[in-house]
């Protein structure tokens, strides 16, 4: 079944992409969609009744060179079955959703053939990234990681008459070949240090990897931490984390749909996937992880700030998106990958959800994607107005607070932030604050969005306004669907992600390692519900344990736990079991479900803030945002120019390399090897033959003198060599 | 005795025998009439003898108390000989006939001359190497001046002969000045002259002048002079029997002095060795890409050709002399096709010899156009083809006896060599539209064309196991 998830898209992809002058352009588009749904149906049936043990799928063998020996299998557990679902739903309803938005496009000529060309890709996209989360070893995962650079490179550049996809086609796969060098880098080190690629062997070697030291770019370094950052950086760049993250607003260039496939729902969570799932040798790298946290916190904030004054709709969700995947790294590096996959899979819904429905939005106003020239949609296209609410309400965190009642983004977005603050740490500590920030602004750009989209006068051309009409069903089904996502996903999976101790941990497969914890300082968690914050500070301490709640039950199976413990803890042959790895220390988790209800209800708030100061701002006093533009001038243009970083990028790298570039070329290439070879072919060894030519006069004695001058050349060397031996 | 004496050096007896009687019949006869019966007839003989030669002998025989040798070098050698020089004859047939060349005494006299070659690969012996090196030369004089009535040709034989004549002098002096020093002729009695491994400085300069003459007989630079002027005065079979076997027997005397004589200097010949490979190399190379006549273009070719065979030699090991072997044998059935070609150009039924005149000859006639192809891209040394492993064999060696400088002069010389080569074959597929050849009608210069550029091709397999032969013939000179 998961073979048939996995190849299900390779085949739609290459029969789509190379067949469909045999099958029909429609008959492409059909099989291409209707592989995608078998995988998405089949996913879900993985993954509702997967169990939580980790199988691998042997494919075949792969790679065999040396030490290196390596098969093709699918790794199955609790994250690839996460995975699958995001992936293949998600990819499987903008198929659908493009068969409404890519009917005649403008951008093509009349009669022109891109249809299957674009579900081509899509599909071979889904089968890359698919391939990418199902990897049991590194290349394999490595592999699937390139390939989706590849689709996303493709998609962008979908549109290849316009030089600005072009360009923008190249900055991402540029930019995240920085990260994947990275990337390679970390791979290179652990196959140098482990002796092997595979996910078992290399989480077996954490503990290792943590008492290792490598030497690199002259400096001793802690082994697991430096591999880690390298894995981490080659995240930064698929992720679009905070200076790897310029090529995903230009990506917008993409058709809508790539957006919200590749650019939201799953490509850019690669780098969230991967910290995951190296979550064995992350619990090792505390360096590591703290500046992923920074980064990620930095990030969430960053594109908060840039979004507020962006105008293009698809650029205000790509800073969302950026933003929100700092959410997502930031519970990465605290150590709550749980909470990280949650808000991936949430993220998944009401992010695909929004862009899907921008992408209605800018269908209806004949690919209009200025939101000044909006306004007053609401009445025309209601169901795109009503999913884009509910994709808003999800992502600004809407919920009744201290409660699992509320949209998607309510609840995962709320788990991160208290897993920041459970951290304990400065770098935790930064981060919750950054997060409840950008929280506020997250509100406040969402909504404005919202009020200057649907709300409001209709500015902009009025023809395009009278003729705005509501999407085809092909487009507002996967609404619909995303939607339901939207609303339910955070609470029918809250216990699971996010829920106590056990059930994450069954949920996840791994073994419980509470109960040799009793009788430390875990218990004094416990307390830390009742006395609020006071007592944060004495949990470490911890006395004695004194009442035990919910980890309580973990007891009951002390024999199966201490084993597990065993293997956890010490053992270093084995893996870890299970798809996430804590570390027997982490506690952040628990922590976090024990924060005090200020720092709980603290998003909320910010939320709140952010969604009074927009309907301000845009409903009740329109002229306000450009007083204050105005006023603030350099603030605006500082936040209007995503704080100067593609000017900065390109006075450093793309102007210095250009130069050097011209200086290699003209002087390099065409003055000193061209001028080179030109000179010695076309002018001294033409001598030479002219030289020749003239010695061959034709006369006797100019022969035989040239013989006598060899013989006396040969004597006298002869008696020079020769006398001193 | 002398009847084993009379045995081993039998093969060379019959040919001679062969020549005298052939003279004698042309003479009383029809004349030149007989000619072609006599080419024919001389042609069986040769090949006959050649493959007598390959299936009888074993072993190392000696007579004439030292003075002749018979070996696996010597038969390896005399076998290549012999096979081209019928080759030749054979092809030479068409053409010499339609010039009112057809003269009885061309055929005769190149017996006489293989005989002369027979024994120089066989000498073991200073004046055993003279005599034949002298029976040879004396044939080829006149041979190059065979058309009479041509300025030219009667200009080539001259100066070969003037020339000749001189680098038999210096032959003669270094032969008197060893003779002085080691106090025999014997080749065996030379080399424990310098058994000590000091080599007294008269011994050497004897070696030199040795070398000098036996270098102008290989063409190699500076001796090299004679030979574009030689090529291109002579009659074209002319050129093309001088591009071939006497080439062999010069280079295996030149080996057979060598090692039989000085093999115990190897450290002073060798750089007198390196000096003409790397001069004839990259003279070879350099001045055949002024030449316009093709005939002079193969001059050049065949100069930079024995720089490459030199470079084998100069590098003094057992495998240097085998790569050498292998290098004349791919060198040898390159030519001969090649000349097959040449010999076939005409226009108008008078022979051309400018590279202009095959522009766009692919369309003319492309099956011997890409066979023609095949054999430049072959002399150049491109890699598939069997010149690439003849030039790939002596590099190794020269690389194997720490000598990797020569190696890549020799690779940087082949650079340059490509160019001439390959410029026939952008003249015959890119080239102009122009006046055309006639189209070749003799079945056997297109024989000789095809096979050779087949051999090109698929002798890359296994080189048709001339390696071994090769080896067990410098195994048993290199002692």
């Amino acid at each position: 079944m998961e073979t048939i998830i996995l190849f299900a898209p390779l085949v739609g992809a290459i029969i789509g992409g190379f067949g469909w002058r045999i099958i029909g352009e429609k008959g492409a588009m059909i099989l291409t969609t209707g592989l995608l749904f078998l995988a998405a149906f089949l996913s879900w049936i993985v993954f509702l009744g997967f169990d939580g043990e980790t199988q691998q799928i042997h494919i075949m063998r792969w790679i065999e060179s040396g030490t290196l020996s390596t098969d093709w299998a699918i790794r199955l557990d609790r994250l690839t079955a996460t995975m699958l679902i995001v992936v293949t739903t998600v990819s499987s309803l903008v198929h659908l959703y493009s068969f409404g938005y890519m009917d005649n496009d403008p951008q093509w000529k009349e009669g022109e053939s891109y249809k299957p060309r674009f579900f081509a890709y899509l599909s071979f996209f889904t089968f890359a990234m698919l391939m990418l989360v199902t990897a049991d070893n590194l290349v394999q995962m490595f592999f699937g990681w390139e390939g989706v650079g590849v689709a996303s490179y493709l998609l962008i550049g979908f549109y290849y008459r316009k030089p600005s996809a072009n360009a923008a086609a190249i900055k991402a796969f540029v930019v995240n070949r920085v990260g994947d060098f990275g990337f390679a880098l970390g791979i290179f080190g652990l196959f140098f240090l482990v002796d092997s690629i595979r996910l078992e062997d290399v989480f077996a070697a954490g503990p290792m990897l943590a008492d290792t030291t490598l030497h690199f770019l002259w400096t001793d370094w802690n082994a697991a931490n430096l591999l880690c950052f390298l894995l981490f950086v080659g995240a930064m760049g698929k992720s679009a984390q905070l200076f790897l993250h310029t090529w995903l607003p230009d990506a917008m260039e993409g058709p809508t749909p790539v957006s919200a496939l590749i650019h939201a729902a799953t490509m850019v969570t690669a780098g969230v996937f991967l910290v995951c799932r190296m979550s064995p040798i992350m619990e090792y790298a505390p360096a590591a992880t703290t500046f992923i946290v920074i980064i990620g916190a930095s990030t969430a904030f960053f594109a908060a700030t840039v979004g507020l004054v962006q105008n293009d709709i698809k650029r205000v969700i790509a800073y969302s998106t950026c933003s929100q995947l700092g959410y997502m790294f930031v519970a990465a590096g605290v150590g709550v990958y749980s909470a990280a996959m949650f808000h991936l899979l949430t993220h998944a819904f009401f992010k695909a959800s929004l862009f899907l429905c921008a992408g209605s939005v800018i269908h209806a106003m004949h690919h209009e994607q200025d939101m000044r020239n909006y306004g007053g949609l609401r009445k025309k296209i209601p169901y795109t107005y009503w999913a884009m609410m509910i994709g808003t309400l999800a992502i600004t965190g809407v919920g009744i607070p201290l409660t699992t009642i509320g949209f998607a983004g309510f609840l995962s977005k709320d788990a991160i932030i208290e897993s920041a603050f459970g951290a304990h740490s400065a770098a935790g500590n930064y981060a919750f604050w950054m997060l409840v920030i950008a929280a506020g602004m997250t509100s406040f750009y969402s909504w404005r969005l919202m009020f200057m989209t649907f709300f409001g006068e209709a500015r902009g051309d009025k023809h395009t306004h009278d003729h705005a009409h509501e999407s085809p069903m092909t487009m507002l089904i996967p609404l619909g669907v995303l939607s339901i996502g939207a609303v339910f996903a955070g609470m029918v999976w809250y216990g699971s992600f996010f829920g106590d101790h056990d059930q994450v941990n069954e949920f996840y497969g791994a073994p419980t390692h509470e109960v040799a914890m009793a009788e430390g300082g875990h218990g004094e968690d416990a307390t830390d519900t009742s006395h609020g914050e006071a007592t944060t500070e004495t949990a470490d301490h911890g006395t004695a344990a004194t009442t035990e709640s919910h980890d309580e039950t973990a007891t009951a199976d002390t024999g199966h736990g201490d084993d597990a413990l065993a293997d956890a803890g010490h053992a270093m042959a084995t893996a870890p079991v299970g798809a996430v790895f804590t570390h027997p220390d982490n506690h952040v988790m628990d922590n976090a479900h024990h924060a005090p209800n200020w720092v709980k209800v603290s998003p909320f708030i910010a939320m709140v803030l952010g969604l009074g100061l927009a309907y301000l701002f845009y409903i009740v006093n329109p002229s306000l945002p450009r007083r204050l533009a105005e006023s603030q001038r350099p603030a605006y243009l500082f936040l209007l120019n995503k704080w100067y970083f593609d000017e900065a990028y390109d006075f450093l790298f793309v102007r210095s390399a250009k130069a050097l570039g011209r200086f290699l070329w003209k002087r390099g290439d065409g003055n000193i090897i061209d001028g080179t070879l030109n000179g010695v072919a076309m002018g001294i060894i033409p001598f030479f033959t002219r030289l020749a030519g003239r010695a061959q006069s034709g006369y006797l004695f100019h022969y035989a003198f040239a013989m006598v001058i060899g013989i006396v050349i040969l004597v006298t060397w002869m008696t020079i060599s020769g006398g001193a031996e | 005795m002398i009847s084993s004496d009379i045995s081993t050096v039998l093969p060379e007896i019959v040919l001679a025998v062969f020549a005298m009687g052939a003279l004698m019949f042309a003479v009383y006869t029809g004349k030149d009439k007989t000619a072609p019966m006599i080419l024919w007839l001389t042609a069986m003989v040769l090949a006959g003898i050649g493959i007598w030669v390959a299936i009888s002998g074993n072993g190392s025989r000696v007579a004439f108390g030292g003075a002749f040798v018979d070996d696996a070098f010597s038969r390896y050698a005399k076998v290549i000989i012999l096979l081209s020089a019928s080759a030749i004859l054979l092809m030479s047939q068409d053409y010499m006939t339609k010039r009112g060349l057809m003269l009885f005494e061309f055929p005769i006299l190149v017996a006489l001359a293989v005989v002369g070659m027979m024994m120089m690969v066989s000498a073991g012996d200073l004046m055993a190497l003279y005599m034949g090196l002298e029976l040879q030369s004396l044939s080829l004089y006149v041979v190059a001046a065979l058309r009479r009535d041509s300025v030219k040709s009667t200009e080539a034989g001259l100066k070969y002969f003037v020339l000749g004549a001189l680098s038999s002098g210096l032959l003669l002096y270094g032969a008197s000045l060893t003779y002085g020093f080691a106090g025999t002729t014997l080749f065996s009695g030379i080399i424990t002259t310098v058994e000590a491994g000091h080599v007294p400085l008269g011994m050497l300069f004897g070696l030199v002048f040795i070398a000098a003459g036996l270098a102008f007989k290989v063409s190699a630079a500076p001796f090299h002079m004679w030979t574009p002027d030689v090529y291109e005065g002579s009659p074209t079979p002319v050129t093309a029997f001088f591009a071939t076997a006497p080439k062999i027997a010069a280079m295996g005397l030149f080996a057979r002095v060598l090692y039989d004589a000085f093999g115990n200097a190897v450290a002073d010949w060798s750089q007198i060795l390196a000096f003409l490979s790397v001069a004839s190399m990259f003279l070879g190379a350099v001045a055949a890409i002024g030449q316009r006549n093709i005939k002079r273009l193969m001059a050049y070719s065949s100069i930079a050709h024995m720089g490459f065979a030199l470079m084998g030699l100069a590098s003094g090991t057992v495998f240097g002399v085998q790569a050498m072997l292998v290098y004349m044998a791919i060198y040898v059935t390159m030519n001969i096709g090649t000349f097959a070609f040449i010999l076939s150009m005409e226009k108008d039924g008078q022979p051309v010899t400018d590279i202009d005149s095959l522009n766009m000859y692919s369309k003319h006639d492309p099956l011997r156009a890409v066979a023609m192809m095949v054999l430049l891209f072959s002399l150049a040394g491109v890699p598939p083809l069997v010149g690439f492993f003849g030039k790939y064999y002596v590099l190794l060696a020269a690389v194997q006896a720490g000598m990797s400088w020569l190696a890549i002069a020799g690779v940087v010389a082949s650079v340059i060599g490509a160019f001439y080569y390959l410029r026939i074959v952008y003249f015959m597929y890119f080239g102009e539209e122009g006046d055309m050849l006639d189209k070749a009608k003799s079945p056997i210069l297109w024989g000789f064309l095809m096979a050779s550029a087949a051999i090109m091709v698929v002798g890359v397999v296994n080189l048709f196991g001339i390696e071994g032969f090769a080896a067990a013939a410098a195994e048993t000179l290199v002692r």
